[in-house]
């Protein structure tokens, strides 16, 4: 079992919709921790430990990410602490998203946000189904896993709640710590040094998903 | 690899406490709605509905506080219906810690609601509520003449439109999933309405949850393989204990569907 070292954890707050449940999520897995939802860079930088949530457009995402500065912050946290980023947190850390019309990142991770498309089809062997598939990818779905910390105790293939339209295809495959298959390969989890980041929801991902959030809170940043 | 299809079940509360009778062994009272998320969570849920039949608009903050105490506990989608109408409504209810919101009359008085809240909030967020009842055809799956149309204030009121049209526009105004319920079909225990379920399921691109009907276990498998449905909702089979979750997923896992059981 992981055994949570954080005595604090930050969760980003730059307006983007409620943190409400990632709070409550790590909050649950580590009852003696500070879990505190801000967007003060002095509190963000004084945290063990940082997660970059993150809903809705990339286009209104971003905007409040750079407006709040909030961009210079996490490339600080991203020096030297244990970071977390989850579904947009991801995608923003990713060099663009073609949402929107195309919009610029953060690029801490090389590669592209595409969309699904609109005309998405299963391969019967990955998906289940050689049929049309829905878009947004919305649901449990399963990750495989590339060795990490982040997954201890968690076994391989699990499933997990995603809901997204766009996806991340990285320029670096030893960066891609977690793969999804969706009608197309993609990147469900990406890591590199002390920064973690998944395009699944760990906070609403039932015990799987509680798990990670443990693990993040008891990792060091050593990958 | 395969995405997995859902099993939502369904609670109705007012004023923050469930209604409708909920029976579960070791549960002394049932009406508490942290209790119940709870142990469908036990049980597998993939998502929780709530649906919020509280008549009077002042009395609502007893369901935001009840989705507060319940997102505390419970670590699966929550979506939050009923008495959704103004960007506000949906507002309070992602901030009590409600993933999603369900529209249902607002949407047909409004539809630019729907596209405001999606460009507001995330087409992720924004469940468009559909009740439909057959007004033409057998209803027999296959047959052309089928028709639906959808209804408002609990079925009670028609509107004269399409219920596969009004979909494929809710679709386009950006909601991210439909809810579909059979007004003929609801309470009654024999099955979904197939033929609706799988007309607006296959006319949109976003997911669609198949509601009303659900009597047996057999149901919530022929909503996804012959009505096509993304996620099937469910109530009172479930709340009298008459089945788990699990076992509907269990279920519908032998019947060849890709479900989420660990």
């Amino acid at each position: 079992m992981s055994k949570v070292i954080s005595k604090t954890c930050a969760v980003i707050d730059y307006g983007m919709g409620n943190l409400h449940s990632a709070h409550g999520a790590l909050q649950k897995v580590a009852p003696n921790c500070n879990i505190l939802v801000t967007s003060d860079p002095a509190v963000i930088l004084a945290a063990d430990h940082v997660v970059l949530p993150g809903v809705g457009a990339i286009r209104d995402c971003m905007g409040e990410i750079r407006a709040r500065e909030i961009d210079q912050v996490v490339a600080e946290v991203a020096k030297t602490k244990p970071l977390l980023g989850i579904c947009v947190g991801l995608q923003a850390m990713m060099t663009r998203s073609e949402e929107n019309g195309g919009i610029d990142c953060m690029n801490m991770f090389q590669g592209q946000v595409q969309y699904f498309g609109d005309k998405l089809l299963g391969d019967e062997q990955l998906d289940g189904t050689c049929g049309r598939l829905k878009v947004p990818h919305m649901g449990w779905n399963q990750v495989e896993q590339v060795a990490h910390p982040l997954w201890q105790d968690i076994k391989d293939h699990s499933r997990f709640y995603f809901v997204h339209s766009y996806f991340v295809s990285a320029d670096d495959q030893s960066q891609v710590k977690g793969r999804g298959h969706y009608g197309k390969p993609f990147a469900a989890a990406m890591g590199q040094d002390n920064i973690f980041a998944v395009q699944f929801h760990p906070e609403k991902s039932h015990k799987n998903g509680l798990q990670l959030l443990q693990n993040f809170l008891s990792w060091d940043g050593q990958a | 690899m395969a995405l997995a299809k859902r099993i939502i079940p369904c609670l109705d509360v007012d004023q923050g406490r469930v209604v409708k009778g909920v029976n579960f062994v070791g549960i002394r009272d049932a009406g508490d709605p942290v209790e119940v998320a709870k142990r469908y969570d036990e049980q597998g849920a993939d998502e929780i509905t709530f649906l919020d039949i509280t008549a009077t608009v002042e009395a609502r903050g007893t369901t935001v506080k009840m989705v507060e105490a319940i997102a505390e506990h419970v670590f699966i989608p929550l979506t939050v219906g009923g008495g959704i109408r103004e960007i506000e409504d949906i507002r309070r209810m992602l901030n009590a810690g409600a993933d999603k919101v369900s529209i249902n009359s607002a949407a047909v008085t409004n539809p630019d609601f729907v596209r405001e809240a999606s460009e507001k909030f995330g087409a992720q967020c924004i469940v468009v509520a559909i009740d439909a009842k057959r007004v033409a055809g057998s209803g027999e799956l296959g047959d052309v003449d089928n028709k639906w149309e959808i209804f408002t204030h609990g079925g009670r009121k028609a509107t004269g439109i399409d219920a596969v049209e009004w979909a494929i526009k809710m679709a386009d105004y950006g909601a991210g999933e439909i809810l579909l319920t059979s007004m003929d079909r609801d309470g009654v225990k024999t099955g979904f309405d197939l033929g609706v379920t799988r007309a607006v399921s296959d006319a949109v691109n976003i997911p669609v949850i198949a509601s009303g009907g659900v009597g047996n276990l057999e149901h919530l498998a022929e909503g996804v393989t012959l009505g096509h449905a993304d996620a099937v909702l469910a109530a009172s089979i479930f709340h009298f204990g008459e089945y788990t979750v699990q076992e509907a997923k269990q279920h519908m896992s032998d019947a060849g569907i890709e479900m989420r059981l660990d």
